[in-house]
């Protein structure tokens, strides 16, 4: 070994640190299966220490990324041929916002949710697990491993609390992404078939050559590798499973289910930045994820006027706002991009508090809903059990409380002043009029500016429905865990249009750092990667 | 060879699209089952055909031509998680079965299901 890929044989413990957001939330979760089910302060516990750490850990990651990408090899082996995770700024920033959201939810199911099932904790965990290695890894077959692991924790997630809708939204749910995941091995194999690597840097490394043979294929490889993340972000016309089963799924597991879209957003945003910015095939598929993005935003908007709860107006908000990165993304500004980073942060936020939101909103409306038993063996159905199942304080005043939090939540999602949304969206609008103005420039601010009423009308309209009207049911009562979760999302959504200079700030250095992607080859192959 | 595998390959892979657009959920599985052989197998296919070649580089100096391992361990990989998903969804395909009485896709029979007010001509 020579040069900057020779591997320093002192490690200390910091070094370490990016492999933890992985092996912590799997070896607890691990830890958790083998308890008696019956253990639940212990497991909630632990669960809630393991997000603390885990949002520790990303914050420092975020520290350190603003200097410097980490690049950590697996087992000591050097890349291309040993695996790599990389957290640079753009890893830091998803792993942050993965933690923010998951501690909220996962605070938010300590009032009732944890206890609707079997095994939620562990579920939860593993689910986390695969966020963040998918966030973090710099392998494409490592990605998919992840994603798979994130999957299937997401498939016992749709289904925890059980009941006919879920179950059957769950089927849906399970048989679209397991096409997914062969598109995703069919895209894969394709590019490792033509390049002979699957590291991302190499990748990058290999297109930045004059030549390539076969790159058509290689190309085809990738619009297939693509088609399996639009799929998961839930780009139109391949998304039509996303509302029905964010609405069927419990509370924190659609709370936390918002982040597995912005995965596919990350991947596509990470892939076309770094592989397609210049080299062999600069340009690729950019029209291509403009125009989804379009339909996406347009299809979510017109989704979330019809819709006639708030679950499901909150599952097309998370649409539009993976829409609204793709779009900007397909622009080709920088400056948009940036804008539409800033606006995912604080859009995801605001549609997993809302899916929180709505659950208490809409609790006692529909008796239906409540769940049946499916393995009898392991499974009464916890809410009738007579002892307390309900943790902590009911919180007076709660109707003010979550008009307040619902008014926020609003806010936005539509991208209406003062908060973070109306920021992101004129950040997007800033960096597009800042470009040379063509017809899709125009139509992408047409249509932002249409989605946003699009988005403000149906909310109001529920919002007076659950809030307002008068009605006979019971009012909503509001238990210490669920406000702290709620409010949690809700005031980093504050703070983020408060502290929204800064963060800005990381967001275009972020795009800077991305639309130079031989740094990145040159941090994870070392000096010499770069021909 | 390659004749063979490509035929395999496309027989499995369009047996298994029309299979998973059939209305039964068992359908919808063993429509899967033969869609991930199909893309296993052309992961395999990606490595290059080869004949009598060693997987390892320098284990029979003379030999110039090898195969390429890297497919063949994601093809495992590969394999085993598909394995657990298809058990994972067998279940919940038996879960749905068990709570909405039919193995139609959509939970309900076509023709013999009654109206209800989400739903007035099923």
């Amino acid at each position: 070994m020579t040069g900057p890929v020779a591997i320093t044989q002192a490690s200390t413990w910091s070094d370490h640190l990016v492999v933890l957001p992985i092996v912590l939330p799997i070896a607890v979760a691990g830890a958790m299966f083998l308890m008696d089910e019956r253990r639940r302060e212990l497991k909630a516990g632990l669960s809630l220490v393991t997000m603390l750490v885990l949002l520790g850990i990303a914050l420092v990651l975020l520290g350190r990324a603003s200097e410097a990408a980490d690049v950590y090899r697996l087992g000591n082996w050097a890349a291309p041929y040993g695996i790599v995770l990389v957290a640079d700024r753009l890893s830091a920033m998803m792993l942050v916002l993965a933690a923010i959201l998951g501690l909220c939810a996962l605070v938010f199911s300590f009032a009732r949710w944890g206890r609707a099932g079997p095994r939620f904790h562990g579920l939860f965990l593993l689910l986390v697990m695969g966020v963040n290695g998918a966030f973090l890894t710099g392998d494409l077959f490592n990605l998919f491993v992840f994603f798979e692991v994130m999957l299937a924790a997401s498939y016992g997630l749709v289904l925890h609390g059980s009941g006919e809708t879920r179950i059957r939204a769950g089927l849906g749910y399970i048989a679209v992404n397991l096409v997914a995941s062969l598109f995703f091995l069919v895209g894969v194999s394709l590019i490792y078939g033509t390049t002979g690597t699957l590291n991302m840097a190499d990748l990058a490394r290999r297109l930045a050559a004059p030549h390539l043979s076969e790159l058509g294929l290689f190309e085809v490889g990738c619009a297939v590798l693509g088609l399996a993340f639009l799929i998961k972000c839930s780009a139109w016309p391949l998304g039509f499973w996303l509302p029905t089963t964010y609405a069927a799924a419990s509370a924190p597991a659609a709370a936390i289910l918002a982040i597995l879209s912005k995965v596919g957003v990350y991947v596509v945003v990470r892939l076309s930045l770094l592989l397609f910015g210049e080299g062999l095939s600069a340009g690729f598929g950019q029209t291509i994820l403009f125009a989804a993005g379009l339909a996406t935003i347009a299809f979510g908007t017109v989704g979330i006027l019809a819709a006639r709860d708030l679950t499901r107006a909150a599952g097309y908000a998370v649409m539009i706002s993976s829409g609204t990165v793709l779009a900007a993304l397909g622009t080709g500004s920088e400056r948009a991009l940036s804008g539409a980073l800033y606006y995912l942060v604080g859009s995801t936020l605001a549609a997993g508090a809302l899916f929180l939101l709505a659950e208490i909103l809409q609790r006692g409306r529909d008796p239906a809903e409540a769940g049946k038993p499916v393995f009898a063996d392991e499974y009464r159905d916890p809410f009738d059990d007579p002892e307390a199942t309900e943790v902590g304080r009911a919180i007076p005043s709660a109707v003010a409380i979550l008009g307040i939090g619902f008014l926020v939540a609003t806010l936005m999602l539509a991208g209406v002043p003062p908060l973070a949304g109306f920021v992101g969206k004129l950040a997007i609008f800033s960096g597009l009029t800042g470009g040379a103005m063509t017809a899709s420039t125009w139509g992408l601010i047409a249509a932002l500016t249409l989605s946003s009423f699009g988005t403000l009308m149906p909310l109001v309209r529920l919002g007076i429905f659950s809030l307002w009207v008068p009605s006979d049911d019971p009012a909503p009562v509001l238990r210490a865990p669920e406000l702290l979760g709620i409010a949690g999302l809700l005031l980093t959504c504050m703070a983020l249009a408060l502290w929204g200079g800064p963060v800005l700030a990381y967001a275009d250095a972020t795009v800077a750092w991305l639309s130079q992607p031989q740094d990145y080859v040159r941090a994870v192959l070392g000096e010499g990667g770069v021909r | 060879m390659e004749f063979v595998l490509s035929a395999g390959i496309g027989i499995f892979a369009a047996s298994g699209v029309w299979l998973m657009l059939r209305p039964r959920t068992f359908q919808v599985v063993l429509g899967l089952s033969l869609l991930s052989y199909a893309v296993n197998l052309f992961i395999f296919a990606m490595g290059r055909l080869t004949v009598g070649a060693p997987p390892v580089l320098g284990a029979i100096p003379e030999i110039v031509s090898v195969d390429d391992p890297v497919p063949q361990a994601l093809v495992l990989t590969a394999l085993v998680i598909g394995f657990a998903l298809t058990a994972l969804f067998l279940v919940v395909l038996l879960a749905a079965r068990g709570v909405t009485g039919s193995d139609h896709v959509d939970g309900h029979e076509p023709h013999r299901a009654e109206p209800h007010p989400g739903n007035p001509h099923p």
